[in-house]
């Protein structure tokens, strides 16, 4: 069986920028996937190669065993792009833009279809309503609407949660893994790491046009950044655990944490040395460490998310 | 075809849901010209015998409507798409060149007729028009709006904002359709000019309409034919093939 997407050695050249040097890739089909990176990686233009809005200067990419620029047609019908600006079309309403859409396909007769999504999409009672006057929200489910017409096998999401509101971010992706179960590839950029860590098997990370990173989620957080034990303490830190000492931020120590067999030592330790333990954590590596490591930037002594107690008085606002 | 079917309704549904701007208000526009030049000027020229003024200014005036909007019509479109993005809803499906280049050359010839048959209709009310070869008149017609919707699908897809639009559009398609014989005959003009206008293949598109209703004109039919037919197959050649580039919608 073919790959979903397949890749190979795709480059792009814009005018003043290498956009992609030479990326390898290949997605399963009915995988869940992301592609991460810093803003100007080349997610959006590898996206846009696949999605045939962009031609790549050298290399090829397939969608379903069917090239972008010689099958266009077949490729593209195997493709559903959920673009990452919010766009829509003035003078229309959001049945009529999913009508369009569906022509544009090739299917007649697609209302029945038009109108499950609707419904999944929480559109249902915007069906007529002109999509100007829709909220950034529901523009956001109309594109992923407008996408899904033609039952794309392929399904590309830009990211899809940006700006978008909580309650929205969770029934969209609840949605998406409905679509993922019933075998549809699902192929996303996103900016929120703990997003693609809870939902893709496999990530890719592309830093200035390559590939740095291709694995199983799983397999990242292992060999990503170690765990951490975060304590603090009542009095200064004992001599036996200096050696540990990785960071530093007021009464509150970072250590090193290799092995969770060690911290019954380290506590024993503690009790020993008369020191009291008045807050202890322990962080396992996420998705943010390891892009964080991979993408070269030291995670500095790195707290991201200290479970910070509110400073007094904060808390009843 | 169900995608090119598709697009050309949308493309069609576009100007119709604003009929007022789009077809109503340069119906409105023609009349205001037809009304003031013909209280004018009718008593005091004539350019064929038999033909007053406001009945000769008429065809130029439906034609000049006609080309107007079928270059309207397209290059707003396009613009429109591309500037807010919406291009590629059109630019993601299996639509092919062919399909796209037909549906937004189809909607903006339509968009060309509407209004230059409002003009007509319209017009008539004012004076009675003649047809006198209703072949003549729909071939003009057909090959002119063609021409202007292709040249609405060039500038559209060449523009990057809607500045560079109305530049093409006062300093191109005015200069060229207002100097083309629409208000007078060329046989008017110093011989110089007379030379001149016979470069202005749009002279030629007024001309051989207005042959069709009168039944004479400043030069032949034919000879406005061989002059008008290639413009209209090259303008049209230059959009499909600037579409099938990819130029500034597939980067």
């Amino acid at each position: 069986m073919n790959p979903a997407v397949r890749v190979r050695g795709l480059e792009k050249h814009f005018p003043r920028v290498h956009a992609l040097r030479g990326v390898d890739l290949e997605i399963a089909a009915g995988e869940f996937f992301a592609l991460l990176g810093p803003n100007g990686a080349g997610k959006t233009t590898l996206i846009s190669l696949l999605a045939g809005l962009t031609r790549a200067s050298a290399g090829s990419a397939e969608i379903m065993g069917y090239d972008v620029v010689s099958q266009y047609r077949e490729a593209r019908r195997n493709l559903g792009v959920v673009p990452q600006e919010l766009v829509f079309d003035p003078f229309f309403t959001v049945r009529e833009s999913l009508q369009f859409q569906s022509g544009y396909f090739g299917l007649k007769h697609n209302d029945a279809w038009i109108d499950e999504l609707l419904e999944h999409l929480g559109l249902t009672d915007k069906a007529d309503t002109n999509m100007r006057r829709l909220s950034g929200g529901m523009k956001r489910r109309a594109l992923v609407a407008q996408a899904l017409v033609h039952k794309p096998p392929v399904i590309v999401l830009d990211e899809p949660t940006a700006g978008v509101d909580v309650e929205l971010r969770q029934s969209l992706w609840a949605f998406i893994r409905s679509l993922n179960r019933q075998g549809h590839t699902i192929l996303l950029t996103t900016h929120y790491l703990e997003e693609a860590e809870t939902l893709c098997e496999r990530v890719a990370m592309l830093k200035e046009g390559r590939i740095v990173a291709l694995d199983r989620t799983a397999n990242l957080l292992k060999a990503g950044a170690e765990r951490r034990l975060e304590l603090e303490l009542d009095g200064p830190l004992p001599a036996f655990l200096t050696p540990r000492l990785k960071g530093r931020e007021g009464e509150r120590y970072l250590l090193d944490l290799p092995d969770y067999g060690e911290l019954e030592g380290i506590l024993a330790g503690l009790r020993e040395a008369g020191v009291t333990v008045r807050e202890m954590n322990v962080r396992q590596a996420d998705l943010e460490d390891v892009f964080l490591s991979v993408m070269g930037r030291p995670p500095e002594g790195a707290l991201p998310s200290p479970p910070a107690p509110l400073p007094e008085g904060e808390g009843s606002a | 075809m169900t995608g090119f079917l598709t697009l050309l309704k949308k493309e069609v549904l576009r100007f119709w849901k604003v009929l007022l701007q789009t077809v109503a208000a340069p119906i409105l526009t023609a009349l205001l010209y037809l009304l003031i030049f013909s209280h004018v000027l009718e008593a005091h020229v004539q350019v064929y015998p038999g033909v007053g003024y406001t009945a000769f200014l008429m065809p130029g005036l439906i034609m000049m409507s006609l080309l107007q909007n079928a270059f309207a019509n397209a290059s707003s479109s396009l613009i429109q798409s591309k500037i807010t993005g919406n291009i590629v809803f059109i630019l993601l499906p299996p639509i092919s060149h062919l399909e796209f280049f037909s549906a937004y050359l189809i909607a903006s010839m339509l968009r060309g007729l509407a209004v230059g048959f409002g003009v007509m209709v319209v017009g008539m009310l004012f004076t009675p028009l003649p047809m006198a070869h209703p072949a003549w008149v729909l071939t003009y017609a057909l090959l002119s709006g063609a021409a202007f919707g292709a040249i609405g699908i060039l500038a559209g897809i060449w523009a990057d904002k809607f500045d560079h639009l109305s530049g093409v559009q006062n300093f191109v398609i005015m200069p060229l359709t207002f100097l083309s014989g629409v208000f007078y005959s060329i046989h008017s003009l110093p011989v110089f000019w007379q030379t001149v206008s016979h470069f202005n293949p749009v002279f030629y598109m007024i001309d051989g309409f207005r042959y069709g209703f009168f039944g004479m004109a400043d030069v032949s039919p034919w000879q406005g034919l061989a002059a008008v037919l290639p413009c209209t197959l090259v303008l049209a050649g230059a959009a499909w093939w600037m579409i099938r580039s990819g130029y500034k919608l597939r980067h």
